[in-house]
């Protein structure tokens, strides 16, 4: 893909008349009046109901499964196991945010010879009602032989650790080595000299960190409806952010042509990265072949969505970083291991490029462990292992510049990285705005505001994301009234219909209010990676631009047609098409279309490369009540670099949404097992995301560095913002209280705890 | 299975017979039994808003009503929020402030925030915050949503000016 | 949701008799946000569920400055804080009644329901405990009255026998220079369970400076609601001041007997017992005052 200049000039520098403004999202109506259909909204004639049998226990082998008494049940349609399930060899794919293998996800869906989790799906059961297929499910007997489990990521890795999965063998730096093993992988980023860059140092700062599991906690359920017709096509419907790759997924779980499954997203009630890979679809789809052919819905619970979904890893980081007096880093190493839960693919790659990418290091040693435990499968959430990371080194950075006794904003614009710095792992950087986020910040009124009272304290923080570009395709129409159809393959989880319909107005210089983009299936468009890795707007968007460009030049044809002149002579501009003083506006030409014969369509589709990393940098105000334990987020700030915000208000949005998951994250979520490996949490009331009551309002800066590697500048900006929420709270909460905090969630409890242990010491 | 009930009932301001199950939730009922999709399940415990519904009036967890006790009583459900003449201006204003971004927990909201208008039209931001804090939204961090309603307030300071189909 | 049958009964003796029919196996319905929660998910079961809703007595509120309040055990706690009379007369009964669950909760829980439910952390019975509440309770064998100190015997367990049910709660009107307070430690703000839960009423002196009667209740820290009768006993008599009432505290602390689990940890509750009782009998001193 080459890049296509926006042929106002420089990308991103354009006065724009649509990009920047604050429009109302196309699907708006629909989402404040409940008529949006989401996952558990889709109902279809004869759909039966299904339930999921999930085990009881952590770790142990299934002796038998008798589903006989179940069958028996009037209602009662089908019941499946992973006896159903076709048997298939490892197959890599990409969902986006992470590279899984298809066998273990077929082994997820349905427990093929052991359970690995509490809450591990065993078997399915479709029925004629709800309630009947939830009564049937408990008629189901499953004899376990009960195996040691082991939930912690360092207990896992010992030689003598329970076996998780017999077939597993370390890729030690990319070799297979021998030997049974819950160790997935074993990788390395180094850079020059680390004894030498530690000798430079005149202050070394080594700490270890510990940060639970936790939840992508999107509030919607997962939902499915599978229809496998007489005819051997299977259409799902489900919330997804991305269809084709559940489609794909299917496919390859049944052993179907990808032709023989359609998949159709409904609206989706958040994700975060837990919706990328399939959990009921391809159960849904067995339940409906074997049930006569009708179609299956299955809706999780919430204790299902937290037993048997998305948590993302827990963690052991260690950190180490020497600098001079004068502020200069001069070495860092960091040990990552991340549990994946109960199938290899844990994010300690990202998280290795996370927790030094903001840092200029001549010397460094990077080594990450992917470790599988007795817990749900880790899925993508939100700057997949970033959090823990920067949880990490932001503390440490903080706690060098606390001894140093530099400002933290100035120690680290000291070490920035900048255009032509080499990653920790090695891509050089293309034009970043983290200085500028620096900058920012130092400037803000909230950093520059005297904090008073007891038990309060600053911290900042800044965090990294390297962001996505991924496939995106997109169809569109020109109507008779001059409006333009959209067709698009990413769902929308957060307005991103109304961003890419808004760089479609810009780039064929029409009213916002005349495309109408529509999120379609997987028949119906081309191929669209999911919506994660913060790629949509920016992807998509750029899929829209193109599409635009191709519409204009045959909308230029019609002109020329009409005018009765050359081609090469129209120009347009301002939505007028003229050539030698003829002239007809965009919406005349539209409405001749039908005379000339000759509809307008036009498809794109773009694989960009130069997706542009994220920076942002947070200052958080806190207060510690010393009796309790309880942080109190008095105010908060968050700087990014967007590259362009195209719809300032989403951009903002996307901003809050990572503080508060971060803000969660640092002060109170986490899953909570006992030893048998049961999870003991697993309800909204007691896996404590934050309510209205327990943020403030959230300031946001909009730094714009625009990316060159985009028509409009646009950098993507969700997942940034909850990378360094974790650090900035632990370093206000040492602020406050002269505690470093090493765990995550900094809760009441382990507060306390340090403060009691502080006061022994 | 327990004998079914006849539940005579008012939805919205229409009179609706329904044949339940007792143990039917007020919530299965309107999302299976009436197709009103717009209330939502998120946790079906009571620990996330996303069901509620104006239970004669009153703020409800539908997830935690049976729908047997609906006999002789009001409902209102987020499909009953707009006016004859359009959005309700806290629909209107969850739009203009982008107060929505997957929007699963919207309707909730947007119920919940109407209650609370009702019975207190000028709530300060700690007001709306308290008042808000059993509906759960993973997207926004409250901040737009917040706004919303504190503007909605501004914009129509009288109880009388939202009108719709709460008795 | 597993499958019952549902009465709708409108007198007390029509309550009884379909509780007797069942042999202990029907539910009373009153609020619903315990008992719809527990059916689902399987931890409670029955065969009847009986909405006693449409019985006057359970649904009644009616409060005079010197017989009391009676409280309906069915009255939802929107009922309860709409009320200005009774929130200036029960001031702790109100602080727990705003911190139950949300606002979405509060149209339904009942007082009645949060003590029949008889979890040790349920947020308004320490508060009852400290406003001096008895529960009017309903049975074939006529009517009687328990403190509601004793009316809770375990987590989930109380003293009603099969047949009765819980008609009504009465309070005994305040005092002059009354106070109270109810509050809790969580870890957010809202939507949460008590890790540990304390309350305060006090009557002072004329002059504001001396405890003449004293009640301190705790939750979270033992199977039941906890009337730390050590302290109200210590506290009466004494001056109003910091070395008395942190002794109180000190006293909470002490017969408090927690467990660890994932809400909170032994020292951590019998820390937090000390604390939130210091601050509960302050705001309460600070109410009795005026």
């Amino acid at each position: 893909m080459t890049l296509t200049r926006d042929k106002k000039g420089v990308a991103g520098k354009a006065p724009y008349k649509v990009i920047g403004t604050r429009p109302l999202r196309p699907d708006g109506a629909d989402k404040v009046t409940g008529k949006a259909v989401y996952g558990a909204d889709v109902h279809l004639p004869a759909m039966l109901y299904g339930a999921m049998l999930r085990s009881p226990h952590a770790h142990a082998r299934i002796s038998s499964i008798d589903t006989s008494e179940a069958e028996r049940v009037p209602g009662v349609k089908a019941v499946v196991t992973a006896a159903d399930l076709p048997v298939i060899q490892d197959i890599l794919t990409d969902l986006g945010e992470g590279v899984v293998n298809l066998r273990y996800t077929s082994n997820n869906v349905l427990a093929h010879d052991k359970v690995l989790y509490h809450g591990h799906a065993v078997a399915a059961v479709a029925a004629t009602s709800t309630a009947i297929a939830e009564e049937a499910v408990k008629l189901i007997k499953v004899e376990y032989d009960l195996l040691p489990p082991v939930l912690d990521v360092l207990e896992a890795m010992k030689d003598d650790a329970p076996i998780i999965l017999e077939d597993l063998r370390t890729t030690e730096l990319g070799e297979k080595r021998e030997g049974q093993t819950n160790i997935a992988s074993h990788i390395q980023h180094r850079r020059g000299d680390l004894e030498q860059g530690f000798a430079a140092a005149d202050i070394i700062v080594e700490r270890e960190f510990r940060t639970g599991t936790v939840h992508q906690g999107y509030i919607e359920p997962h939902s499915a409806v599978g229809l496998y017709n007489d005819d051997g096509h299977v259409t799902v419907w489900c919330s997804t952010q991305g269809a084709f790759g559940i489609r794909n997924q299917v496919s390859e779980l049944l052993k179907l042509p990808v032709s023989d499954v359609t998949v159709i997203p409904t609206e989706i009630g958040g994700g975060f990265g837990g919706k990328l890979g399939v959990y009921l679809e391809p159960v849904v789809a067995l339940l409906s072949k074997k049930a006569g052919h009708r179609p299956v819905k299955m809706t999780m619970n919430r204790t299902e969505v937290l037993q048997a979904t998305g948590p993302t890893s827990a963690s052991y980081i260690r950190v180490k970083m020497g600098a001079t007096r004068d502020g200069k880093l001069t070495a860092a190493e960091a040990y990552l291991a991340y549990d994946a839960g109960a199938f290899p693919g844990s994010p300690v790659g990202s998280a290795a490029v996370v927790i030094l990418a903001p840092y200029k290091l001549d010397h460094l040693l990077i080594d990450g462990y992917d470790v599988i435990v007795n817990k749900p499968r880790s899925a993508a959430y939100r700057a997949p292992g970033g959090t823990n990371a920067a949880y990490a080194s932001e503390a440490v950075i903080d706690e060098l510049a606390k001894i140093i006794g530099m400002d933290p904003l100035e120690f680290r614009l000291k070490n920035a990285v900048t255009e032509g710095d080499r990653r920790a792992d090695g891509p050089v950087y293309a034009r970043i705005g983290f200085v500028e986020t620096l900058h920012a910040a130092q400037e803000h009124p909230h950093y520059r505001a005297p904090l008073e009272g007891k038990h309060r304290g600053r911290g900042v923080a800044s965090g990294f994301w390297n962001n996505w570009g991924g496939r995106s395709s997109v169809s569109a129409s020109i109507n008779p009234d001059g409006s333009v159809n959209l067709l698009e393959g990413s769902p929308d989880i957060g307005g991103t219909r109304a961003s890419i319909a808004m760089q479609l107005a810009e780039t064929m210089e029409i009213a916002y209010e005349d495309v109408h983009p529509r999120v379609v299936d997987t028949d119906s468009v081309g191929y669209n990676d999911a919506t994660g890795g913060s790629r949509t707007t920016f992807g998509t968007g750029w899929a829209a631009y193109e599409v635009g460009l191709k519409l204009i030049d045959e909308m230029k044809r019609q002109a020329a047609d009409l005018l009765e002149v050359d081609l090469e002579s129209i120009a347009y501009e301002n939505g007028i098409f003229s050539s030698n003083g003829d002239s007809l506006g965009f919406k005349e030409i539209a409405e001749r279309i039908d005379e000339s014969g000759h509809p307008v369509v036009a498809s794109a589709s773009v694989h960009p490369e130069e997706f542009g990393p994220g920076f942002g940098t947070h200052i958080v105000d806190v207060e510690v009540d010393p009796e309790t334990g309880k942080v109190e987020i008095l105010r908060y700030t968050a700087v990014q670099d967007v590259g362009k915000a195209i719809h300032p208000s989403y951009v903002e949005g996307q901003l809050h949404g990572g503080v508060a998951q971060g803000v969660g994250w640092a002060l109170n979520e986490e899953y909570v097992y006992d030893d048998e490996g049961h999870l003991l949490n697993a309800s909204f009331l007691d896996y404590r995301i934050p309510t209205a009551l327990d943020l403030p309002m959230i300031d946001t800066v909009l730094v714009e560095v625009a990316n060159p590697g985009h028509p409009f500048g646009v950098r993507g900006v969700g997942e940034t913002p909850i990378v360094p929420p974790a650090g900035a709270v632990a370093n206000a909460i040492y602020d406050a209280i002269g505690v470093r905090m090493t765990t995550l969630p900094m809760s009441p409890g382990t507060i306390l705890e340090a403060l009691w242990a502080q006061e022994e010491s | 299975m327990a004998d079914r009930v006849i539940v005579n009932t008012s939805i919205n301001g229409e009179e609706a017979t329904l044949l339940c199950e007792p143990r039917q939730t007020l919530l299965e009922v309107l999302r299976e039994g009436l197709r009103l999709t717009g209330t939502k399940e998120g946790c079906s415990n009571g620990n996330c808003g996303a069901c509620n519904v104006l239970l004669d009036g009153v703020l409800v967890n539908s997830c935690l009503v049976l729908a047997v006790e609906a006999e002789g009583r009001s409902v209102t459900t987020i499909e009953g929020i707009a006016l004859p003449e359009g959005l309700h201006p806290l629909q209107q204003k969850f739009l203009e402030h982008a107060a929505l971004q997957c929007g699963i927990c919207t309707p909730g909201f947007i119920i919940s925030a109407k209650a609370l208008l009702e019975e207190n039209p000028s709530p300060t931001e700690e007001e709306v915050r308290f008042w808000l804090a059993g509906n759960l939204c993973r997207c926004t961090g409250y901040d737009k949503i917040v706004r919303a309603v504190l503007d909605t307030a501004e914009a129509a300071p009288s109880v009388g000016s939202f009108g719709g189909e709460t008795p | 949701m597993q499958a019952f049958d549902f009465a709708t009964p409108t007198t007390v003796a029509e309550a009884v008799e379909l509780l007797m029919g069942r042999n202990g196996d029907a539910r009373i319905l009153s609020g619903g946000t315990d008992l719809i929660a527990q059916l689902k998910e399987g931890r409670r079961t029955t065969s009847l569920v009986v909405d006693v809703k449409r019985i006057p007595e359970v649904t009644e509120l009616r409060y005079h400055p010197e017989s009391g309040l009676k409280l309906g055990a069915a009255v939802p706690c929107v009922v309860l804080y709409g009320d200005k009379e009774i929130v200036a007369a029960y001031p702790g009964l109100i602080d727990s009644a705003t911190l139950i669950g949300g606002k979405q909760i509060q149209g339904r829980a009942s007082f009645g329901g949060n003590l029949c439910n008889a979890s040790p952390a349920a947020d308004s019975i320490p508060a009852m405990i400290v406003h001096s509440a008895s529960c009017l309770i309903a049975g074939p064998d006529g009517q009687r009255s328990v403190a509601v100190e004793a009316f809770c015997t375990g987590p989930g367990q109380t003293v009603l026998r099969d047949g009765e049910f819980l008609v009504a709660i009465h309070m005994p009107a305040p005092p002059v220079r009354f106070g109270a307070h109810y509050l809790r430690f969580i870890p957010r703000n809202e939507m949460d369970i008590a890790v540990v839960g304390a309350g305060a009423s006090v009557v002072l002196d004329e002059a504001g400076e001396r405890f003449e009667q004293a009640r301190v209740a705790l939750g979270a820290v033992a199977p039941t609601p906890l009337l730390v009768a050590e302290a109200g006993e210590y506290l009466a008599g004494k001056p109003v001041s910091e070395d008395v009432v942190d002794e109180a505290a000190r006293l909470a602390k002490e017969a408090a007997r927690p467990i660890d689990d994932m809400r909170g940890s032994v020292r951590q509750r019998k820390h937090l017992s000390a604390v939130l009782t210091r601050r509960a009998l302050w705001k309460a001193i600070e109410r009795a005052r005026g």
